[in-house]
């Protein structure tokens, strides 16, 4: 596990880059907490900038589109999937389970017939 | 339709391509590319590819598994060489006919270049071949770099170079890089970005020729020695990229009856005057404004195969311009329509921390968004823009 901020430190629409190997982006997505990979899948550009809204977050780069819950990708250009990674909060700070395993998480395909979530 | 022809395997074909199989279309799908190169991306070609940060594999825009689903037969190779719609075809290299119901034009843009006789070392950059070369041309020790113009792909080959430890010179024919696109006081923070990394930049010069290596003028064909400039200076040259903008390749449409201006004239659809012919990408001129942006292409191809496969204009293609540069660390971004005597404002930051969020404004109105390594507040302005403007959302 690892300590990401104090939970007053992360507030609604608020998100937060942790610098490891590779990077991981937490979000406080209307109170809910979630942990992803921070790089876009389709090119670089960091996800912890990128625009919040409800359960998903827009690429800041060319606003590929994803499902914070499941980390799918719901329209292009991304196809993808990004790693999600379990949050929780202990006595007032954020913690997250970096989670390892790749193959738990199999990239997913988007579609283009599901359309811009944007 | 039975049969429909994607002539062009880049960002803007493949996508149309996709959309017709998300649409529904069943029938047989041919896909015809120029480059023997799967659909790859070309916005890394002048950054990551070239400093070695990114290999060519890394650049796939669809992967094995999305080829085989999408089922089409690919022509790589192989050029169009005609369009005879009453004749229901399409001409390919070496006189070959191609039966086809629907046809999507998603040719592109070919790299402009300087007139005179072809001297090695000599470079324009939009195909991966083209960046392979120039790769292969820097990768001979330290070499002076001549860069022609200094819009987005001279600026990002500098940039480039830079990183690579080259000696960098950059000619722009205005008084400013970018002018154009940005006007005088952004122009100055990116001919700043230049300078700031050690690139020698040469304003307000236009380049009269490029002379073979050896006395300065005096050299015969080869390899490139010497740009000279229309003031008279010469400037030694081991490697010159000539950035100098594209024309829409649309020389193979002469005589197909397609309205042929800067572009393939076509409607905010895509959709033009020819029964079954769409124009997407790069080669479009959509509603009398022809794009050059990555977005444009991918988001176009959408709305272009609806209406192919409607045979008429259901949907039209409204988003915001949208485009974005990587050079010398700096992210631009810049969204909307400029206009030549929009005034720019900041709105948060400032040039000289190379990180802030500017407005182009005309009359009170906000007609276009500019930032520098400000990704989020961008979107933001973005998405205002684009409700303001009474626009799609992008």
């Amino acid at each position: 596990m690892i300590p990401v901020c104090r939970l007053e430190d992360l507030p609604a629409g608020e998100s937060v880059r942790l610098d490891l190997e590779p990077p991981i982006a937490v979000f406080n997505a209307d109170g809910e907490l979630y942990a992803v990979d921070d790089t876009c899948t389709h090119q670089d550009a960091s996800l912890s900038e990128g625009w919040l809204e409800g359960c998903l977050v827009e690429c800041p780069l060319h606003a590929a589109s994803f499902d914070l819950r499941t980390g799918r990708p719901t329209c292009l250009p991304a196809r993808k999937a990004v790693r999600t990674h379990p949050v929780s909060v202990l006595e007032g700070t954020v913690w997250v389970h970096v989670e390892t395993d790749q193959a738990a998480h199999r990239p997913q395909t988007a579609t283009a017939t599901q359309g811009s979530a944007a | 339709m039975r049969t429909i022809t994607v002539i062009g395997a880049s960002l803007a074909g493949l996508h149309t391509a996709l959309a017709l199989r998300a649409e529904g279309y069943a029938g047989r799908l041919v896909i015809v590319g120029e480059e023997h190169h799967r659909p790859y991306d070309r916005p890394p070609l002048s950054k990551e590819f070239l400093t070695g940060a990114l290999t060519a594999e890394k650049l796939s825009l669809a992967d094995a598994e999305e080829i085989a689903e999408l089922d089409a037969d690919w022509l790589l190779g192989t050029r169009a060489e005609g369009l005879d719609p009453p004749a229901g075809g399409v001409t390919l290299t070496g006189g070959r006919t191609l039966a086809t119901d629907g046809v999507v034009i998603a040719t592109g843009a070919t790299p402009r270049a300087l007139p005179g006789e072809r001297l090695e070392g000599v470079h324009t950059l939009r195909t991966l071949d083209d960046a392979a070369a120039l790769r292969e041309d820097l990768s001979r020790g330290q070499v002076r770099v001549v860069v022609i113009g200094a819009g987005f792909i001279g600026a990002e080959v500098a940039s480039s170079c830079a990183t690579l430890g080259h000696d960098v010179t950059v000619v722009e024919a205005a008084k400013a890089p970018l002018l154009p696109q940005l006007g005088a006081r952004m122009a100055a923070f990116c001919a700043d970005l230049h300078t700031d990394h050690g690139v020698t930049l040469l304003t307000g010069t236009g380049v009269r020729g490029l002379h073979a290596e050896g006395a300065p003028g005096g050299g015969q064909g080869g390899r490139v020695g010497w740009v000279e400039l229309a003031d008279g200076r010469f400037l030694p040259a081991d490697v010159v990229l000539v950035g100098i903008g594209v024309r829409p390749a649309t020389d193979w449409l002469t005589g197909s009856g397609l309205a042929l201006d800067d572009g393939v004239v076509c409607d905010a659809g895509g959709v033009t005057a020819l029964p079954g012919v769409v124009a997407v990408g790069d080669v479009a001129r959509t509603a009398g404004r022809r794009a050059e942006h990555w977005t444009s292409a991918m988001e176009s191809a959408a709305v272009a195969a609806r209406n192919l496969l409607a045979g008429a204009t259901v949907q039209t293609y409204t988003a915001l311009p949208y485009f974005w540069s990587d050079q010398y660390g700096i992210r631009l971004q810049l969204a909307g329509r400029r206009g030549p005597h929009d005034t720019v404002r900041l709105v948060e930051g400032a040039p000289e921390d190379r990180s802030f969020l500017a407005v182009y404004e005309r009359d009170g109105t906000t007609t276009a968004v500019l930032a520098a390594n400000r990704p989020r507040p961008f979107t933001r302005a973005r998405r205002e823009l684009a409700r303001e403007g009474g626009l799609a959302a992008v």
